[in-house]
């Protein structure tokens, strides 16, 4: 069973990622907490292109939907549809509730999705409830890399 | 004749194994209806509403399904993949709790598309404190997919701990 070592972390609002940094590590996440702001750096994470040639793959990516750049769909088909990458966990964390982006990422292949909810007390509980479980519970397989 | 709304799947041919799950998910109450299939076939016909469940719709998927993978006539990852690869049915989170610790089953499993993969403990306790976890996370935390035709609703029903159909 692989432990979960890295983490990205893909959202345009420095403030949740603050955030959710702050809630994993209250959470005991020894992980690393890798981050970008819009869906061209993290599909260039992903790929380990540029200047994250040297990153290691994610072992669970934590995916806004509404970004600039390239959005999060545009991301999560990328990475879904790519043999290297499609073993990777998808978490989709975004302030939409929308049927339609929910259909869409399950479509897509996204893991599961998380509604990424407006006030500080159901952010801090949401994040620590998927730390518990994609951290404590969820098995991944050995990284080939 | 329409069949009711199930939350969750459960697939386990282990009578114990069963039950202490349905013990776990009920005490949470963390699902309406439940339904346990003993083996693959009666999973893939209780998904794609054939063989004994005509009455069962594709409007109406479980919003979970709990999948072993030692199972007798058609083995778990079969299912899996039936279920991934029909666009009728792929949307449907399936998690698979298993005793297995083998490496391939982990990568045949994402690769197929399962939505989490989960070590099913050997002590009684720990157990039942994984399933309330499984269940707490794709019942209360998630957001399952909802079909295009599906109206907003906001207002959820209060669980009432019904179990469908147990063989």
């Amino acid at each position: 069973m692989a432990e979960i070592k890295e983490i990205l972390l893909v959202d345009d609002n420095p403030a949740d990622i603050d955030l959710t940094r702050d809630i994993l590590s209250r959470n005991s996440c020894r992980s690393n907490v890798h981050s970008v702001a819009d869906g061209i750096e993290a599909i260039a994470f992903l790929q380990r292109q540029g200047k994250y040639k040297n990153e290691a793959r994610p072992d669970v990516v934590f995916l806004d939907l509404n970004l600039p750049g390239r959005d999060g769909r545009s991301v999560l088909a990328e990475a879904k549809s790519d043999p290297a990458l499609q073993k990777i966990p998808i978490v989709i964390f975004s302030t939409s509730s929308a049927h339609e982006d929910i259909r869409c990422s399950y479509e897509l292949g996204a893991n599961c999705y998380v509604t990424k909810p407006g006030n500080l007390q159901g952010f801090v509980s949401t994040v620590s409830a998927l730390a518990s479980f994609w951290f404590s519970c969820v098995m991944l397989p050995g990284k080939e890399d | 004749m329409n069949e009711p709304d199930v939350d969750i799947l459960l697939v386990e041919d282990s009578v114990d194994d069963a039950e202490l799950a349905l013990h776990a998910l009920r005490k949470e109450k963390l699902a309406n209806s439940i339904f346990i299939a003993r083996d693959g076939e009666e999973a893939l016909d209780f998904v794609f509403c054939r063989g004994t469940f005509p009455g069962r719709s594709f409007d109406h998927p479980p919003k979970l399904v709990l999948l072993d993978l030692k199972l007798p006539k058609i083995d778990g990852m079969q299912v899996l993949k039936a279920i991934k690869s029909d666009p009728r049915t792929r949307t449907i989170p399936v998690v698979i709790l298993t005793s297995s610790r083998e490496e391939r089953d982990l990568v045949s499993g994402y690769d197929l598309g399962v939505n989490s993969f989960i070590q099913k403990p050997v002590d009684f306790d720990q157990f039942r404190a994984t399933v309330k976890s499984v269940g707490l996370y794709w019942m209360v935390t998630n957001q399952p997919p909802v079909r295009a035709d599906v109206k907003p609703n906001l207002d959820e029903e209060a669980p009432t701990d019904e179990v469908l159909l147990t063989k």
